[in-house]
C-alpha cells in the first residue's frame, strides 16, 4: 500500500516539478531507471517468494543504479559509451520479463 | 497450493496491500524515486530534440554533415552572386547600349528631319519685290548654310529642308517637297550663328546674288541665341536602298 502510494507520489512530483535534468546526469538517467525498474521487478518477486527484505532491496536498488550507471560511464570513457549502454538494457530488460514472469505465475498461477 | 484457491505469494501481497507493515516504507522510497526519475526522463526525452543528449561521436557526425550542408550553401551564394553580377553587368551594358541608340536615334531624327530642333542660329529674311529669287538663288543659299555646318533648316515654318528635299519654282514662288512657299521667305537655320551669316555675305554670294541687280531682292539676316526648327519632314521609308551590311 505504502509502496503503491510512493510510486504515485513519485510520478505526481515528476509531473509537478518538471525539472530539467542535469547536464553531467543526462547519459545515466534512462540507465538508472532501468536499473531501477529491475530492482523493483526483483523486490516484487522476492516479496511474493516471501523471502523479501526491506534492507536486501535498498541495497540492490542502489546497488543496481550504481553499477549500471557506472558501466555507462566507463563506456563513455572507453568510447563503446553506446554499445554498452545497450548491453546493459539488453540485461536488464531480460532480468525484468524473468522476474515479471515469476510474479505472473505467483498471481495468475500461470 | 492444496484446495486452497489462492497461493501464499498472492496471501501476502493482499495482507501488505490491507496491512502495510513498517518495511514497506523503504520500498515506497525508493518507488517514489524511480517514479519521478522515470517521469523526469520521459519528459526530457520528449522534450529533448536538440542535441543536449547526443554522444560526442554522435555530434561530431552531426558537426561534419552541417558544415557540409553550409559549404554546399556558401557553394550555392558563390554561384548566385555571379549570376547577380552578371545579370548586372548585362543590365548595365544593355542600358548602355540603349542610351546610345537614343542618342543615334536623335542625330538621325534631326538629321532627317523627323523631329523638332532647338538651338542658336540665324533667321533668314528675304524680300523679293520683283519676284525674282528662284531655286538657283535658294539653292546656293541652302547649300552654303550646310557647307558652313547648318544642322536644321526650315523655310516659312512650312517646310524642313533634308538631305530627300527638293525644290522647284512654281507660279509664285519656290515649291518644296511639293509645298508651294510665296516671299518673303523666311530661313531658319540651327547652327553656328556666326559662321552661317559669313557663309552668307562672302563676296559673290547668297547676298549678293539676291541683292544684286539681276534680282533686286533684300536679304536680312538675324542671329539668335536660340530658335525653334519645329516643322517636321515626313521620313520617307526606303523603297528601293537596304542597308549594306559593313560587317
Amino acid at each position: 500500500m505504502i509502496a503503491g502510494l510512493g510510486l504515485l507520489v513519485g510520478i505526481v512530483l515528476g509531473l509537478l516539478l518538471r525539472p530539467e535534468v542535469p547536464l553531467w546526469l543526462e547519459p545515466y538517467l534512462p540507465i538508472a531507471v532501468v536499473a531501477a525498474l529491475d530492482a523493483v521487478f526483483g523486490a516484487l518477486r522476492a516479496f511474493l517468494d516471501g523471502i523479501f527484505d526491506d534492507k536486501v532491496f535498498v541495497v540492490s536498488f542502489v546497488s543496481n543504479v550504481l553499477i549500471a550507471a557506472l558501466i555507462v560511464y566507463l563506456g563513455d570513457k572507453l568510447g563503446v559509451g553506446g554499445q554498452l549502454s545497450t548491453g546493459v538494457i539488453v540485461v536488464l530488460g531480460i532480468r525484468i520479463f524473468s522476474n515479471v514472469a515469476a510474479i505472473r505465475r505467483h498471481i495468475f498461477h500461470a | 497450493m492444496s484446495d486452497q484457491n489462492s497461493s501464499p505469494g498472492r496471501d501476502r501481497l493482499l495482507h501488505a496491500l490491507r496491512r502495510p507493515g513498517r518495511g514497506q516504507v523503504a520500498a515506497g522510497v525508493l518507488l517514489a524515486v524511480v517514479g519521478f526519475a522515470g517521469v523526469v526522463q520521459v519528459q526530457s526525452t520528449e522534450q529533448n530534440d536538440d542535441y543536449e543528449g547526443l554522444r560526442e561521436e554522435d555530434l561530431v557526425q552531426l558537426l561534419n554533415s552541417l558544415s557540409a550542408a553550409s559549404q554546399r550553401a556558401e557553394n550555392e551564394i558563390t554561384q548566385l552572386e555571379q549570376t547577380r553580377s552578371s545579370l548586372r553587368n548585362d543590365t548595365d551594358s544593355r542600358q548602355a547600349a540603349l542610351e546610345q541608340a537614343q542618342q543615334q536615334a536623335d542625330v538621325l531624327g534631326i538629321l532627317a528631319g523627323t523631329l523638332p530642333a532647338v538651338g542658336p542660329g540665324i533667321e533668314v529674311t528675304v524680300k523679293d519685290p520683283g519676284g525674282k529669287v528662284g531655286i538657283d538663288q535658294m539653292l546656293n543659299g541652302i547649300e552654303e548654310l550646310r557647307d558652313s555646318g547648318a544642322e536644321a533648316i526650315e523655310i516659312n515654318d512650312a517646310a524642313r529642308v533634308v538631305a530627300q528635299t527638293a525644290l522647284e519654282d512654281g507660279d509664285t514662288g519656290i515649291v518644296v517637297d511639293g509645298k508651294p512657299l510665296a516671299p518673303p521667305y523666311t530661313l531658319e537655320v540651327i547652327g553656328e550663328p556666326k559662321t552661317l551669316t559669313e557663309a552668307l555675305n562672302f563676296t559673290g554670294g547668297f547676298v549678293a546674288d539676291v541683292e544684286g541687280p539681276l534680282v533686286g531682292g533684300e536679304v536680312t539676316i538675324e542671329q539668335k541665341k536660340e530658335l525653334e526648327v519645329a516643322t517636321l519632314s515626313d521620313a520617307a521609308q526606303p523603297e528601293y536602298a537596304d542597308p549594306l551590311d559593313t560587317e
